[in-house]
């Protein structure tokens, strides 16, 4: 076993509405939806038309950069509805479940008989690709690239994230399949485990390196995790998973089926009880919080958790990557004198406010700004909760005026949105840094291919 | 608060776009912002984020400023009635610095923040919050006497050429207080030295007891050629002449404490500020040639601006430098050359405003070396790793 790796900087923000290690119960919902939007630099294009019946791994549009890569349907029904935006912009794929759940059989292989393209074209004609992500960039996978490594975060450090052990728990055998499948990908395949956790589903997982870590979030980034182990480099590459989908790669497999089962945690101040969930990838959030909220004002509803998770309406769908559902008040009302109080119940990193004399207090926080935006002026708050030899403002700066060679030599490869998004949560100004990241990759991507 | 917050409902529409007072709309959003924290909600990106903001940020400076402002204002008129010779209580002493300094901590804040009023109107952004701050350093740096017209013309220059010419708060170079004072010291030489300035009254040749100068410290010993008349502890608790909020030595470290307490000031900076001060003085002492580098250490370190430039000038995040390495660089530089400055330069012999200009100035330098050295870890790493 090798040593603990200590993460110091950081910081966990105290959130009521932790869920126990429980289940709920909610019956599944009727509508699924695939959103184009949660995957950066995707075009989609459409493959079948409203009102085609599908089922469980039929595709449903794919990239237009990447025409390998395809979207499927995560249960039988039919095509109900292609959600567009401005300019005609795809945002939702909904599917209208029939109940079956009737799946395209993809065969039963034994992995141990495959070589690396078999792999790839199972992954990519089951839908199950996209699970795959890359660093740099934090992107779908590139089909022709050869990863230096496949990294995997074994725990989530982010607020009320849920919590792998429990989810995983039941899932060893697909989970250890899964593995098996990467292995053909990437010889490396390294899993980043909580020393204070038991984490028996990674730790008893063969053909693996497990590297534990400890401390504050972000120590359960993927990205962290990597820039501890093998920082990336100019050139380097390495792909990312999720500890759910490896699973649901290893269960296409065995069962030649593809897996779209997921848990998920619901989550917040505003759930009245948070539990976990049995699930399906994409499902409509109606049956999780129909009864579940406290409506005594405006709710916000985030697919993912209150750093990186998109908001959605209270019909909305769940993300593909999120195994969380998070509610916290909106908190659009006005503060009398906000800045100026004592503060006893806000909660801040700068001692300004009293609330440093309850420490252990848990904050019902809501998604107000609490101030205006600025130009920076505070220093050295973004080092505080980064940990990473990255100078933060610096490579920000750089992005800001668009300089490539400088947002190069300052790492912007090692960074994805999660990585910074702490950045974001202390900053005085106020400055949207996961937007300003999001444009230096794209740049980078559009530069530099 | 309700009926406030109706009324203000009510009359928003005429400072927007398009309204009678539309000219008027930053002004408006400026004191709407302050009566009321606003109920913009985080659009992308995180959806929680830290209660902290730029208003309590300068609000918490403002704040590590008031012990060192109500020491001044008694001391003002302690000084006062010292050279005067009248034996007087504490409240008349209190009420005779009142009396001299509240009008120019007024017309530093309404003079600054008319320009910046009108900045923002016509940038069309929000005011910013950075004057509050400024607004309460220029009075402190300034000597007691000094005419209110030229309070009013050195906040002026330092809010325009300081700081609104390079975008406004957080673009500015140097230190904008500092940058007053400067202006003063070199455009009105002759007002911002000498005996009389730094006592009130004094200037106006109102009555001075026999033996009394109204000379600082550090002019004493220039032509003294020694400080013993200003005791360690009179200088450490500050009843003695100076700018008005600079002399007390104690109610500034209380600054210090807030400041360093609730995260908003550097202490790298404070401390390193004082190491190299301290370090640059002992190796004066141990050469010793002139009467001025004999002054001990730790006498430097209680005299004129030096803990005020230290705790309050250097630590402004936005003329200082912004890396973890160059703040101790930054800071251990400032110390050295006040000292220096105070020693070698019998013209003027106070160092730390020109120090913490000169450093302002270097500061993206010494910055510039620290992300370098960031460079090339990463780059030695990828051919390591290669």
């Amino acid at each position: 076993m090798s040593e603990v790796i200590k993460i110091k900087k950081g910081l966990d923000i105290p959130l009521k509405g932790k869920a126990d290690n429980v289940f709920g119960q909610a019956q599944l919902p009727d509508l699924f939806a695939i959103k184009p939007t949660d995957f950066h630099g995707v075009v989609p294009k459409m493959v079948i038309k409203e009102g085609e019946k599908v089922k469980a791994g039929s595709v449903l549009f794919y990239d237009k950069y990447q025409p390998d890569v395809k979207f499927v349907s995560p249960v039988s029904g039919e095509l109900k509805a292609v959600i567009r935006g401005e300019r005609r912009k795809i945002l939702e794929v909904v599917v209208q479940s029939d109940g079956k759940n009737e799946s395209l059989d993809f065969g039963v292989q034994d992995i141990a008989g495959l070589d690396r393209e078999a792999v790839v074209k199972k992954l990519l004609e089951a839908g199950a690709w996209p699970y795959l992500r890359q660093r740099p960039y934090d992107i779908i996978a590139r089909v022709n690239d050869t990863p230096k490594a496949i990294f995997i975060s074994g725990f989530d450090t982010a607020p009320l994230a849920p919590d792998y052990d429990f989810i995983m728990t039941g899932k060893e055998k697909d989970f250890q399949a899964g593995i098996d499948a990467l292995k053909k990908l990437s010889e490396q395949i390294h899993i980043g485990i909580n020393d204070e956790a038991a984490s028996k589903v990674f730790t008893n997982t063969k053909g693996v390196e497990l590297h534990r870590f400890k401390g504050p979030h972000p120590a359960g980034n993927v990205g962290i995790q990597i820039g501890q182990v093998m920082p990336i480099n100019k050139g380097d590459v390495i792909w990312t998973i999720q500890p759910q989908e490896v699973a649901a790669i290893g269960k296409l497999f065995t069962s030649g089926k593809p897996d779209f089962e997921r848990t998920i945690v619901v989550a917040g101040s505003e759930i009245k009880k948070p539990a976990y969930y049995h699930t399906i990838l994409g499902a409509a959030v109606t049956p999780y919080i129909g009864n579940n909220l406290n409506a005594s004002e405006n709710l916000r509803l985030i697919s993912g958790n209150v750093l990186t998770g998109s908001q959605i309406s209270d019909d909305g769908y769940l993300g593909f990557y999120h195994s969380q559902l998070t509610a916290i008040p909106e908190g659009d009302k006005y503060e009398f004198m906000g800045w100026a109080a004592p503060g006893f119940g806000k909660f801040s990193t700068s001692r300004s406010f009293f609330s440093w004399l309850t420490p252990n207090k848990n904050y019902r926080l809501n998604a107000n700004m609490h101030g205006g935006k600025r130009a920076i002026v505070v220093s050295g708050e973004y080092e505080k909760v980064l940990p990473m030899d990255i100078m933060a403002e610096q490579l920000f700066k750089a992005i800001l005026v668009e300089d490539i060679d400088k947002m190069e030599q300052l790492g912007i490869y090692e960074l994805a949105e999660e990585d910074i998004a702490l950045c974001e949560f202390v900053c005085t100004s106020k400055m949207n840094l996961q937007k300003i990241l999001r444009d230096g990759i794209e740049l980078m991507i559009k530069e530099l291919g | 608060m309700k009926a406030l917050r109706n009324y203000i409902d009510k009359i928003k529409p005429h400072f927007e776009k398009g309204g009678k007072f539309e000219k008027l709309h930053s002004t408006f959003d400026a004191f709407e912002t302050l009566l009321f924290v606003p109920n913009t909600t985080n659009k992308n990106g995180v959806h929680v984020r830290d209660a902290m903001d730029m208003k309590r940020t300068m609000a918490t400076v403002v704040l590590a400023l008031v012990p060192a402002l109500l020491f001044g204002i008694w001391n003002a008129g302690y000084q006062h009635f010292l050279a005067t010779g009248q034996e007087m209580d504490f409240w008349a002493m209190a009420l005779h610095g009142a009396w001299k300094v509240i009008p120019i901590v007024i017309v530093s804040y309404v003079t600054g923040l008319v320009i910046e009023f009108i900045f923002a109107q016509l940038r069309g952004h929000e005011v910013n919050e950075g004057f509050l701050v400024s607004g309460m350093l220029i009075p402190l740096v300034l000597p007691v006497d000094i005419p209110l017209w030229m309070v009013a013309v050195a906040t002026a220059f330092a809010v325009i050429i300081g700081k609104e010419v390079f975008g406004g708060t957080g673009m500015n170079i140097w230190n904008p207080a500092l940058l007053a004072r400067a202006f003063l010291f070199f455009a009105y030489p002759a007002y911002m030295s000498g005996d009389t300035i730094w006592i009130s009254g004094l200037t106006n040749g109102e009555g001075i007891v026999d033996g009394y100068s109204g000379a600082t410290a550090l002019g004493a010993a220039v032509t003294s050629g020694n400080v013993d008349k200003f005791s360690l502890m009179d200088s450490f608790l500050g009843f003695i002449p100076g700018s008005i909020g600079e002399t007390s030595t104690l109610a500034i470290l209380l600054g210090a404490v807030i400041l360093i307490y609730t995260g908003v000031g550097s202490w790298r900076i404070m401390l390193s500020v004082f190491a190299g001060g301290f370090l640059m003085a002992l190796g004066f002492n141990a050469i010793g040639t002139t009467p001025l580098m004999q002054i001990p250490a730790l006498h430097h370190m209680v005299l004129g601006g030096f803990a005020f430039g230290a705790v309050f000038m250097a630590t402004d995040p936005v003329s200082a430098t912004r890396t973890t390495r160059g703040k101790y660089i930054y800071g251990f530089l400032v110390g050295v050359l006040s000292i220096m400055i105070r020693v070698f330069n019998p013209a003027y012999p106070e160092g730390v405003m020109l120090a913490i200009l000169l450093m302002n100035t270097f500061a993206p330098l010494i910055d510039h070396f620290v992300v370098e050295g960031n460079i090339k870890r990463r780059l030695k790493r990828a051919s390591v790793n290669a």
